[in-house]
């Protein structure tokens, strides 16, 4: 099980084992020494974000390119602001105005970017699986900035990380998140990262909205479950985790109605008091304050939603300079 | 071969003799931060700064550093340098630093420590206090305080075993000194 | 080419004449002259068919040869050079080729190409709608006319309920049979996979069961207003072979068939082996991959009859097509040259029995079809009448390896999969049109 702890790690404690993979793709193979590996290496990060001089050189001469293929500034930002922090020089790639808009397919563009010198491509693609794709045929390391409704491993480890900063051993915690859960690439990675931590996870949503089979085996082993009553789903949470909303899928009537989703899934001050006193909040961004989450919990006190985009940066830089390093090896 | 060279008394008594040194030096203990190397030096500037608090009286202030992103092999290494947090308490300009290791070799391993506390701020004179230099040194620099000079060839390897961290003291030399011809 | 072959020898299966038996099998005269045991070459060239399966030709109701219009793909040369060393001598071409065969003057002239260049018998299909796109009905009695053995708008299902109500009342009348691809579009609704455990693990759109469902059902019932033949093609679920099998109970003119994709994977191969998902496009099929349950459920519809025909679906496609996103890559296995291997595989595997899938390679396609009808003795081996031969290989084990297929298609699931089973010579309109060389085993 993952190695965690009810605080930062000791100073000079050891760290566990070596990165050796060229991509990171998803949460769902990582073993727990690994996630271990990124969040103790993301400790070390965060230190170097706090400091006067928040940058350091590691990554000289390090190309890092981000191909988004679909609007994030989030993401985008994060990886931006974590690798140049390592020194490393960033190129930002969207698909519009690109060659991609001139019909150029995944493959080719990825294939020219890697004789281009890129090291590091983050890829955001709306289409799940498509950096496994991009994976398969270049020789850069590639990390998935999110595919589709599939994955968003680096989302994932920063929520991983905030959680074990506030929580600690999440052994036998309870996590519910709670939205859109089918077309979460969030959910889905926090799903497996959580489980190999060792947390109880409910996922809970609209019953249009949840997965039928995807906990499986956690399933049957009662560490994951499935509840279209958030009420219910409330009792003994250690950690909310809202969704964002999309507008869109009350157009495609999978809710009847965004009143009707507030009604019966709005994280607000009356359902956090049903869950253990102390619970953190957590959203993984953009916010529609109002909907899945009211303004009253999403800045109460014990929300880090901010503190998520924060280690964002940390956990990212983790991320690169472990692949940019290990790829030599 | 293994040779111990210093037991933990002598070990002990290096420790207490490198806290006169740096006081006398510094003439008194103002100004005077402590900096350990993670992951020995660290250790090891505790140990000064207890040393020097039995005889001085006065807390000194000790911090850890980390130089995994500073080396100069990062990128070429087959595994990279685990990274962890750095601790500097409180801000360093102005401060004379002593910055504390165990073993002094090539010198790469300071060379990157100076441009890592160089990042917290701006000392007004950086010092360096290593348990043992073995020599080799790759370039310019040049301990202030040494606990003991050790000669070695360099197929051999240098050990400063702490309790905090090895569970025993003791300084350490393996494998067999060169034989000049 | 020999044009009087003794294969001597082998193990005769013919099961439209309820033939299973170590015969030998002469061709002369453009047919099969006689099925008997000891016969004297009489100068005939011999094949030693000991240990062999000496089967009538295999008949494909449901090939795509992408000629007219997506000669990248595949083109009627090609295609038509991969099913006959597939074994198949007599393939049903799907019109979503363009032009569309929705008119007799398309139909002729991509006859005009068949005669130019097919290796095998080809029937056209006709489309149901004009282009096939669903809205107004192709002129069917001229496409009947001109030849086509049965209407489909292939991928396109009809879904226009009121439209096929009127396609059926016509087609009935003219007697061709309807070859649906039962799919509610509302349902499977752009999903690119099973909707399932793999397609939420995936984080990929699925086509659930009941989108075939209710289309099964739909056109069943549509059926029996109508009196139409209707040919379910390609069924992918239990529950739809429920449905079929329910039917055909009261005596409807129903028919269908299944894939040797469906028969042989399941949708894990869209996952892949490793521990990481694979997206593997080349396991992309529309209808998709279904469970595990789905597959056992195929294997004993067909092993009771309940499934009429195997048929391949071979769905050449160019590399680019399927080197893409899951979602944006195209649906298709190619498949006709790595069907019969399949189908011999589950037979070694005691998944499937052999006579069963051999009837449904060749006599039961024929009668589907109306085959006979145009071809005396297709899917048999009848004296003096038929006229394709296949001779099989139960035994050899090859590994599939795409570079080597024939088909301008290399985009098969099964590369480095070894099979059982192979072809080792085809005769085709009575003459030996095949033969696989040694060292090809």
């Amino acid at each position: 099980m993952l190695d965690v702890r009810t605080q930062a790690a000791p100073i000079g404690a050891p760290v566990p084992t070596e990165w050796t993979r060229k991509d990171l793709l998803d949460t769902d193979t990582l073993s727990a020494d690994e996630i271990a590996l990124i969040l103790d290496t993301a400790e070390g990060m965060r230190e170097v974000r706090s400091r006067p001089v928040a940058k350091v050189a590691t990554l000289r001469g390090v190309t890092v390119v981000t191909l988004f293929y679909e609007q994030s500034t989030r993401t985008r930002a994060s990886f931006e602001v974590a690798a140049k922090a390592l020194g490393a020089d960033v190129v930002n790639l969207t698909a519009s105005g690109s060659s991609v808009e001139k019909g150029e397919s995944l493959i080719d563009t990825v294939r020219t970017l890697e004789a281009i010198g890129a090291d590091l491509l983050v890829m955001r693609h709306g289409k799940s699986g498509a950096p496994y794709l991009a994976a398969r045929n270049t020789t850069a390391g590639v990390i998935n900035g999110g595919d589709g409704t599939h994955a968003h491993p680096t989302q994932a480890l920063l929520d991983l990380f905030t959680m074990r900063c506030h929580v600690g051993d999440l052994a036998g915690k309870k996590v519910v998140i709670v939205g859109d859960v089918l077309h979460s690439r969030v959910a889905r990675s926090n799903l497996w990262s959580l489980l190999a931590s060792g947390a109880d996870v409910t996922l809970c949503g609209p019953a249009t909205l949840v997965p039928r089979s995807l906990h499986g085996a956690a399933a049957e082993e009662g560490r994951c479950t499935v509840s279209t009553d958030f009420d219910a789903a409330l009792e003994g949470a250690d950690v909310v985790m809202a969704l964002r909303m999309q507008k869109e899928r009350q157009e495609k009537g999978l809710i009847p109605s965004l009143r009707e989703y507030i009604a019966g899934y709005q994280l607000n001050a009356r359902r956090l008091a049903l869950a253990r006193p102390g619970a953190l909040v957590m959203h993984p961004g953009p916010m529609n304050e109002g909907i899945e989450i009211s303004p009253e919990v999403a800045h109460g006190l014990t929300s880090v939603i901010e503190e998520q985009v924060a280690n964002g940066v940390a956990v990212r830089m983790a991320i690169l300079y472990l692949m940019a390093t290990a790829r030599h090896a | 071969m293994t040779t111990l060279y210093l037991g933990p008394d002598e070990l002990s008594r290096t420790i207490r003799r490198l806290g006169h040194e740096i006081v006398e030096n510094n003439h008194g203990t103002e100004g005077l931060v402590l900096v350990g190397l993670l992951s020995r030096g660290y250790p090891l500037a505790r140990r000064l700064g207890a040393a020097i608090r039995e005889f001085e009286g006065v807390e000194i202030p000790v911090g850890a550093l980390d130089i995994g992103l500073y080396r100069d092999d990062v990128t070429r290494r087959g595994a990279p340098p685990p990274v962890r947090p750095s601790d500097i308490p409180g801000s360093i300009d102005g401060k004379t630093i002593v910055l504390v290791d165990d073993v002094l070799f090539t010198g790469r391993s300071i060379r990157a420590a100076l441009d890592a506390l160089l990042d917290f701020g701006r000392p007004a004179r950086v010092r360096l206090a290593v348990m043992v230099d073995r020599g080799h040194r790759e370039l310019p620099i040049r301990p202030d305080f040494v606990g003991k000079n050790i000669p070695t060839a360099l197929v051999q390897k240098v050990q400063v075993r702490l309790a905090e961290v090895d569970g025993e003291d003791g300084v350490y030399v393996y494998g067999e000194e060169a034989t000049h011809a | 080419m020999s044009d009087r072959i003794l294969l001597r020898g082998g193990r005769v299966i013919d099961p439209g004449a309820n033939v299973d038996a170590v015969l030998d099998v002469l061709v002369t005269g453009g047919v099969v002259a006689r099925v008997a045991a000891g016969i004297e070459p009489g100068g005939a060239r011999v094949i030693d068919a000991t240990g062999c399966i000496v089967a009538p030709g295999l008949i494909d109701l449901h090939t795509h040869l992408r000629e007219p219009g997506f000669e990248q793909k595949g083109t009627i040369a090609t295609e038509t050079l991969a099913a006959l060393r597939g074994g198949f001598t007599t393939v049903c071409a799907m019109p979503n080729t363009s032009p569309t065969p929705d008119s007799a003057p398309t139909v002729e002239a991509i006859r005009e190409i068949i005669q130019r260049d097919a290796r095998v018998r080809v029937l056209q299909i006709g489309c149901v709608t004009r282009r096939r796109e669903g809205k107004d009905l192709a002129e069917l009695s001229e496409l009947a006319a001109s030849g086509c053995i049965a209407l489909s708008d292939d991928g396109n299902p009809v879904a226009n309920a009121r439209l096929m109500r009127h396609a059926m009342e016509l087609a009935a009348a003219l007697g061709l049979p309807i070859s649906e691809h039962c799919d509610e579009p509302e349902l499977s609704h752009g999903g690119s996979m099973n909707e399932g455990r793999v397609s939420e693990r995936l984080g990929l759109p699925g086509q659930p069961v009941a989108a075939e469902t209710t289309a099964i059902a739909r056109n069943i019932a549509l059926c029996e207003m109508t009196g139409a033949r209707l040919h379910i093609a390609h069924v992918t679920t239990a529950r739809g072979l429920d449905l079929v099998s329910e039917a055909k109970s009261r005596g409807l003119p129903v028919t269908c068939e299944v894939t040797p994709s469906h028969l042989f994977l399941t949708e894990e191969s869209v996952f892949g082996t490793g521990p990481e998902p694979a997206y593997e496009t080349n396991a992309k099929i529309n209808p998709p991959l279904r469970t595990e349950a789905d597959r056992r459920a195929l294997l004993a519809g067909l092993n009771a009859g309940t499934i009429d025909a195997i048929a391949t679906d071979h769905a050449p496609h160019a590399v680019e097509d399927k080197l893409q996103e899951f979602d944006d890559a195209a649906f298709g296995i190619s498949c006709i040259e790595t069907a019969l291997a399949s189908v011999l595989t589950l037979v070694e595997r005691r998944e499937l029995d052999l006579v069963t899938a051999i009837r449904a390679l060749t006599f039961h396609p024929a009668r589907v079809f109306a085959i006979e009808a145009r071809i005396p003795g297709a899917g048999r081996l009848e004296p003096g009448m038929s006229r394709d031969v296949v001779l099989l290989d139960p035994g050899a084990r090859w590994t599939v390896d795409p570079a080597r297929l024939a088909s301008k298609g290399k985009n098969t699931p099964l590369a480095g999969v070894e099979l059982t089973g192979s072809v080792r010579a085809v005769v085709f309109d009575g003459m030996l049109a095949y033969e696989l060389e040694a060292a090809g085993v």
